[in-house]
């Protein structure tokens, strides 16, 4: 699903954020990135997500060659993918209903079926009474949970997160893991960037660790 | 199938939950129909700034449409005046009471005329000391300089320049005739002065309208500004750029198009506020020729096509310059 072969990033400026990274995450599985702060862990993810370029190396998802995806064809493949972050990036305008709604809405789907969906994945995330809220009134987890609903809506096959616990608690941080093995136990490939080391110890899922940028273990069984 | 450089053939590509053709291709309309509301409702939350803004694109829309009214009228007027010609015939000096007559009984059989006035020299020269205030000057003079003078008005049916230029060459035939002179050396200048002024309302439109998308376009790009996050949560998630840019391009038309009424109202207060003052020099003329009355259907649609095409326009120009730089980080 995801494969790193020999991808570097340097940012404008000359640091090197990643240098010579392999590393192969397979269809359905799940990993923790960890690492210390400025380890890379965020570019690495960013690099999956599009948001950053690799310097060299090729970054494959899902069989796809990154370097060839063009302005064009970008916002389809960020639709198979669901992304979540640390500050939630919801939109506060807007009712729980309207921002899970948006990825949606986005590709064009019919409003029955959108209210079907959202419903359901409200509803995955235990929120579903929270629809007509706006998200300023819940309460962090909750939030985040909200943007978890949001990321999955779209039935993506592969989930990613940035320090999606970074401003929970252990109990909150232990309840959104949670939601992230059961969409894994659904084939659902997840790599999740932290580095809350007692609560990812607790789960046993194979960790891969950055240190200043280069692959310390990538934890392949 | 991919074969990766592990080796290992990958055969879960990434398989995304599509919505049919068919439901996209409805729900393309349904979403524009709602975006298209969406944006209006995005400007009635703050209804003064709205309002302000959408004032200002009214100014500089009513400004040329107003001209062009006035401009359009004038000419309307002028085109009146046009069909009713008259062609003065001078008459050399020692022409007889009698044959002058004469001569009036025969222009008056003529089918292309409708009527002849004979202007006496003597009465003319009576008048001129009465009215010119030049009447002690005029005394001193021992004979009458003022020829008699016949006023020729074509008849209706026969009053299109071609007409005319063929009946001016049969009474310059007249050998009794000093001098043939149409009134319309008046009417051309008159031509001319419009002809200035439309090129006037041109240029002052095309700087207008310059005005307006500058507008809009700094409008639009304080709103997309001040929805940065949105913009990019909508990038995040695989908002393509044209589905982004919807709401954007829509404000700009609903700008637009509130700028047009707002303009179609400006110009036809002001039209009221004319009208009356001008039925009053009109009635000093005697005539009742001069009304502006208000804003045609023609204008007015012209003005609110053109409000709408300006705010898309000064909307798209703005979206395309300021979106492309707004990515996530």
């Amino acid at each position: 699903m995801i494969l790193f072969d020999q991808v570097s990033k340097r940012y404008k400026g000359g640091n090197e954020a990643l240098s010579r990274v392999n590393f192969h995450l397979k269809p359905g599985e799940m990993a923790f990135l960890t690492g210390h702060s400025g380890a890379g862990k965020s570019t690495l993810l960013k690099l999956i997500a599009l948001i950053e370029r690799a310097s060299t190396g090729n970054v494959i998802i899902g069989g796809r060659n990154l370097n060839k995806i063009g302005r064009h064809t970008l916002p389809y493949l960020r639709r198979n993918m669901g992304i979540i972050f640390q500050n939630y990036q919801l939109l506060y305008d807007r009712t729980v209903f309207d921002n899970v709604a948006l990825p949606l809405i986005i590709s064009g789907f019919s409003s029955r079926e959108v209210k079907k969906r959202v419903h359901a994945a409200l509803d995955k995330v235990g929120l579903l009474r929270f629809e007509k809220k706006y998200p300023i009134t819940l309460s962090g987890g909750e939030q985040q949970r909200v943007s978890i609903a949001r990321a999955v809506v779209n039935k993506p096959a592969l989930l990613l997160a940035d320090e999606p616990t970074g401003n929970l608690d252990h109990d909150l941080s232990r309840e959104i893991m949670d939601l992230f093995m059961a969409f894994n136990q659904v084939g659902v490939t997840v790599l999740i960037a932290t580095h809350d080391i007692p609560l990812i110890n607790q789960l046993n899922k194979r960790v891969i660790q950055l240190d200043h940028g280069q692959m310390l273990t990538t934890g392949d069984a | 199938m991919t074969k990766t450089r592990t080796g290992e053939v990958s055969s879960v590509q990434l398989r995304q939950l599509k919505p049919s053709f068919s439901s996209r291709f409805k729900e393309f309309f349904v979403r524009h129909l709602q975006v298209f509301f969406y944006s209006l409702g995005l400007l009635s939350r703050t209804p003064f700034a709205t309002l302000m803004t959408a004032a200002a694109l009214g100014i500089a829309l009513a400004l040329p449409a107003g001209l062009y009214v006035i401009l359009d009228h004038a000419s309307q007027l002028s085109g009146d005046i046009n069909s009713i010609n008259q062609i003065s015939l001078f008459m050399k000096k020692d022409v007889s009471e009698k044959t002058l007559l004469k001569i009036q009984k025969k222009l008056q059989a003529y089918p292309e005329i409708a009527q002849v006035k004979h202007i006496d020299r003597d009465a003319a020269l009576q008048e001129f000391q009465d009215n010119s205030g030049f009447g002690d000057a005029l005394k001193a003079l021992k004979d009458n300089p003022l020829p008699d003078l016949l006023v020729v008005y074509p008849s209706l049916t026969h009053n299109d320049p071609q007409q005319i230029n063929t009946l001016l060459i049969d009474l310059k035939k007249i050998k009794q005739v000093k001098l043939v002179q149409l009134d319309i050396q008046w009417l051309q200048r008159l031509y001319a002065i419009l002809h200035i002024g439309q090129r006037g309302v041109l240029i002052i439109g095309s700087l207008l309208a310059l005005a307006v998308l500058l507008i809009v376009g700094n409008t639009i790009r304080l709103a997309i500004e001040n929805r940065r996050s949105e913009i990019v949560v909508m990038k995040l998630i695989g908002g393509t750029n044209s589905f982004i840019r919807r709401p954007f391009l829509y404000t700009g038309f609903w700008y637009g198009l509130l700028g047009s009424l707002i303009a179609i109202l400006l110009v036809n207060i002001s039209l009221i506020i004319i009208n009356d003052p001008l039925a009053h020099l009109s009635s000093l003329y005697d005539s009742d020729l001069f009304s502006l009355g208000l804003m045609g259907i023609n204008i007015s649609a012209t003005l609110l096509l053109s409000g709408c095409l300006l705010g898309l326009l000064g909307a798209g120009m703005a979206v395309g310059k300021h979106l492309k730089d707004i990515e996530p980080k």
